[in-house]
């Protein structure tokens, strides 16, 4: 598989170490009420879809950026993918 | 229909014209007590279990293509115990004694075969894991044997033991480990529980689950809507989209891709099973001569049932770094199938927040060799409401209690396990 990377253009996935579902960004406040639920949701629940996915992949041989990949879990086929800093830096501006 | 030597001779002296269908191919009732979604090998042992030895009725097992097309039919047959936790060791032990009389229980050859598993060890550090494992073993009424470097080469002399990165310097052996026919466990199970009464209604996709009150009253299927009085989901690898139609889909659970492969056939090389214990490698010889093997799961989600090279490539440095002779060896068929992977590396035999809704799943690579103590601890839940005491600890909340069972103690890391 070929990551298409923002910065480096397509990079073999080998060079990256994959994490998972693109939702462990949003990481509980530890300080809230529900603490301990959500991050029990947080830590051991996947939606584990069929189809297109939104995950983390960490570009470790490379320049150790952390990447939001659009995958298809069904055909292999990707997306897109986006710094992951990138899409933190807009979702917060955006809240 | 019985099958024997006697059977066999018949048949052969009257040109094979008495042999018939292992199982009927019966349409669907309007209900059943209990219908069992998947028709793989944990779907129709369960099935088995509940009509033979919890002496239960009515029962369907529902399967979406044919019976054991997923991971049953594509697995690499190994069955062993060599398991350390508490909450393991005693369920893989007890599966391990259903192996050693199951061709007998269920009449049909499954071509079991003890012909040991041998775990490598290349470190000081890891004659010490092994040295407890092996003692976890026996503590739960398993065989284990620690196996000094001239106790390997004697059995294998051909291994790499001078490799200069990882000598090997012992193993932990398994001798009632082995390995069996997978499609004849699935047809074994299937011709039991068809035999007990059981209807497995092929081409039938569960599409929908009726929830009323909190309580489950049956399965929309593409076949019609079949009323059940308890539903058992072994889905494995579809766990989580079978398990959303009933919205339950946000599980402990990711699908991950795990590759096979075999060689073409060669002479007899490899008479056990041997793990490479400094990669992910395990390698055994099926009767026909092929070298079956493979490594680790592909690492990311997939539910593609196939893999990617880089793992291909990976799995084959493992065994020229164990065998450097496989090198000579051309591979004949690589597949893929879709895991179950926990969050603990641990399976789940549970009931669900839905009243008469039960899981079995998160077999990770470990499927096969549960097989029968899965199917039956699965029918002892469904019968009696309760589990069975060897897996008494494969909760579904377990992950929210921090009950876990990480054999590799890696954390909820499942493209890990």
């Amino acid at each position: 598989m070929l990551i298409p990377h923002p910065l480096l253009g397509p990079r073999d996935a080998q060079e990256f170490t994959y994490l998972g579902d693109a939702r462990l960004l949003d990481r509980p406040d530890g300080l809230a009420e529900d603490a301990e639920a959500s991050f029990f949701d947080h830590v051991y629940l996947r939606d584990n879809p069929a189809g297109l996915h939104r995950e983390l992949w960490f570009h470790e041989q490379g320049d150790r950026s952390w990447l939001v990949v659009t995958r298809d879990t069904v055909t292999h086929e990707i997306l897109g993918a986006e710094l992951a800093r990138d899409l933190v830096l807009r979702n917060r501006g955006a809240a | 229909m019985r099958f024997s030597v006697f059977r066999v001779l018949r048949e052969a002296a009257t040109g094979h014209r008495g042999w018939r269908p292992l199982w009927r191919n019966p349409d669907p009732q309007p209900g059943y007590d209990y219908v069992i979604v998947g028709g793989g090998g944990h779907g129709l042992a369960t099935a088995y279990y509940l009509a033979t030895t919890f002496r239960q009725a009515r029962i369907a097992v529902l399967e979406k293509s044919w019976l054991g097309s997923g991971n049953i039919g594509r697995n690499t047959t190994i069955i062993r115990s060599n398991y350390l936790l508490p909450g393991n060791e005693p369920f893989y032990e007890f599966s391990m004694k259903l192996w050693e009389g199951l061709e007998q229980e269920f009449n049909f050859n499954a071509m079991v075969s003890q012909r040991g598993i041998l775990n490598l060890i290349h470190s000081d550090g890891q004659r010490d894991a092994y040295r407890r494992r092996g003692n976890a073993m026996r503590l739960a009424g398993a065989d284990a044997e620690l196996l000094d470097r001239d106790g390997v080469r004697a059995m294998y002399p051909w291994l790499n033991f001078d490799h200069a990165r990882f000598p090997i310097k012992g193993g932990l052996l398994q001798r009632r480990a082995g390995t069996a026919r997978h499609d004849g466990v699935a047809w074994g199970y299937a011709r039991g529980a068809d035999l007990a009464g059981v209807d497995l209604i092929q081409n039938c996709e569960v599409t929908g689950f009726r929830i009323e009150g909190g309580r489950v009253r049956g399965v929309e299927t593409s076949r019609g809507f079949i009323g059940a009085g308890k539903v058992g989901v072994a889905v494995a690898g579809s766990t989580s989209r079978v398990m959303a139609l009933a919205g339950l889909g946000r599980l402990p659970i990711e699908s991950h891709a795990l590759q096979a492969f075999v060689s073409e056939g060669l002479k007899p090389v490899i008479d056990g099973v041997i793990t490479f214990g400094a990669g992910h490698f395990y390698v055994s010889q099926s009767d026909k001569g092929g070298l079956v093997f493979g490594g680790d799961i592909d690492g990311y989600n997939s539910y593609a049932q196939r893999g990617n090279l880089p793992v291909i490539e990976d799995v084959a440095e493992g065994g020229m770094a164990l065998m450097p002779m496989i090198g000579r060896a051309r591979l004949l068929r690589i597949w893929g199938g879709i895991m179950d992977m926990s969050m603990d590396g641990s399976p789940i035999i549970d009931r669900t927040p839905v009243e008469g809704l039960y899981l079995n799943a998160g077999w990770c690579y470990g499927g096969f060799k549960a097989t029968p103590a899965s199917g039956h601890a699965f029918a002892h839940l469904l019968a009696t409401d309760t589990p069975h005491p060897t897996a008494a600890a494969y909760r579904l909340d377990r992950f929210r209690r921090g009950w876990l069972i990480d054999e590799k103690g890696v954390g909820a890391q499942p493209n890990l396990h």
